[in-house]
């Protein structure tokens, strides 16, 4: 982590969507975060095994009649460290105008 | 010493764009924004059509709660039906089709969760209000049917209120005291319809197309 509060973890605006989103919902499936970020399968699933990985988000599986259903929230850690890394932002513009 | 500038200033540009980004997300995924004044003033406009043919044409005008002898006869209760089913399909379409415009005109698409989620929330008030009022016309209290599609009308709003724009929320309130209103004042149910579908949603559409649309 930088000393002013941005994570290098949510440098990837992806990545910065993805926290989003899941800050402001309880909890979401894979469809629903594809549908909101616009981006492929394969390209959400590397970025949110990455932030499973630093404990901001936690999945949980379940089925939907025979089809798996994975739903993903973010952590306390999670809403900490996003929350820094926007307080960090905020100030990093204010500063430079 | 120019170089060192501009990188700072490429910088602060990203800066802006996350914040952007951060901003867009959050508010997509929890608000629907997608609805149009629009659709709310033509609503309005085909209610009032509605209400003046039901009373002018239909004869619809109950004095009482119960089916009175001098009421209206059955083949003109069945045309009011059909009318007011047709009333609320043509709205429910005319928003269909003014949402899907500007979901495309805002880049995202009309049936995404969080629409999915409106609907969700809007159409258990609006059921249980849908299958009371057959239960209604079945038991002969046509005088009702009037204040409690207010009614029912109006938690649906309310409920889609923390979802949508929260204008939405204050509409659903006046809907649901014009609906209480009508359950006291039977003889007057069709005008309260009428201020509540038509006039309330003709004033809100405005509002919101003026506040949000330009």
């Amino acid at each position: 982590m930088f000393a002013d509060g941005l994570h290098k973890a949510f440098e990837s605006r992806i990545r910065l969507g993805i926290m989003s989103v899941l800050a402001v919902n309880h909890s979401l499936d894979f469809n629903a975060l594809k549908e909101y970020l616009g981006v492929t399968d394969g390209n959400l699933a590397s970025h949110l095994k990455a932030l499973e990985k630093e404990g901001f988000i936690g999945m949980e599986k379940s089925f939907i009649g025979r089809k798996p259903n994975t739903k993903y929230f973010i952590t306390k850690t999670g809403k900490t460290t996003f929350n820094k890394h926007l307080t960090a932002l905020e100030k990093l513009i204010q500063s430079q105008k | 010493m120019q170089y060192k500038v501009l990188s700072k200033m490429e910088k602060e540009r990203d800066y802006i764009k996350d914040i952007t980004e951060i901003r867009t997300m959050m508010e997509r995924s929890s608000k629907f924004l997608s609805l149009s004044g629009w659709a709310g003033i033509l609503a309005g406009i085909y209610a009032l059509v509605g209400a003046y043919i039901a009373h002018a044409f239909l004869r619809f005008r109950p004095q009482e709660i119960g089916y009175s002898a001098d009421g209206i006869d059955s083949s003109d209760l069945l045309n009011v039906c059909i009318l007011a089913t047709g009333v609320l399909v043509l709205s429910i379409g005319t928003a269909i089709y003014l949402s899907y415009r500007r979901a495309i005109k805002r880049e995202e698409p009309l049936w995404n969760a969080t629409s999915r989620r409106l609907v969700a929330n809007v159409s258990v008030p609006l059921a249980t209000g849908g299958i009371l009022a057959l239960v209604f016309i079945s038991k002969g209290l046509i005088g009702l049917l009037a204040p409690l599609t207010l009614v029912f009308y109006g938690l649906a709003l309310y409920s889609a209120g923390s979802i949508t724009y929260r204008e939405v929320r204050a509409l659903g309130m006046i809907q649901i005291t014009l609906g209480l209103t009508g359950f006291f004042l039977v003889e007057y149910g069709l005008l309260f319809w009428a201020a509540g579908f038509g006039l309330m949603h003709i004033v809100y559409g405005l509002y919101i197309h003026l506040k949000y649309e330009r």
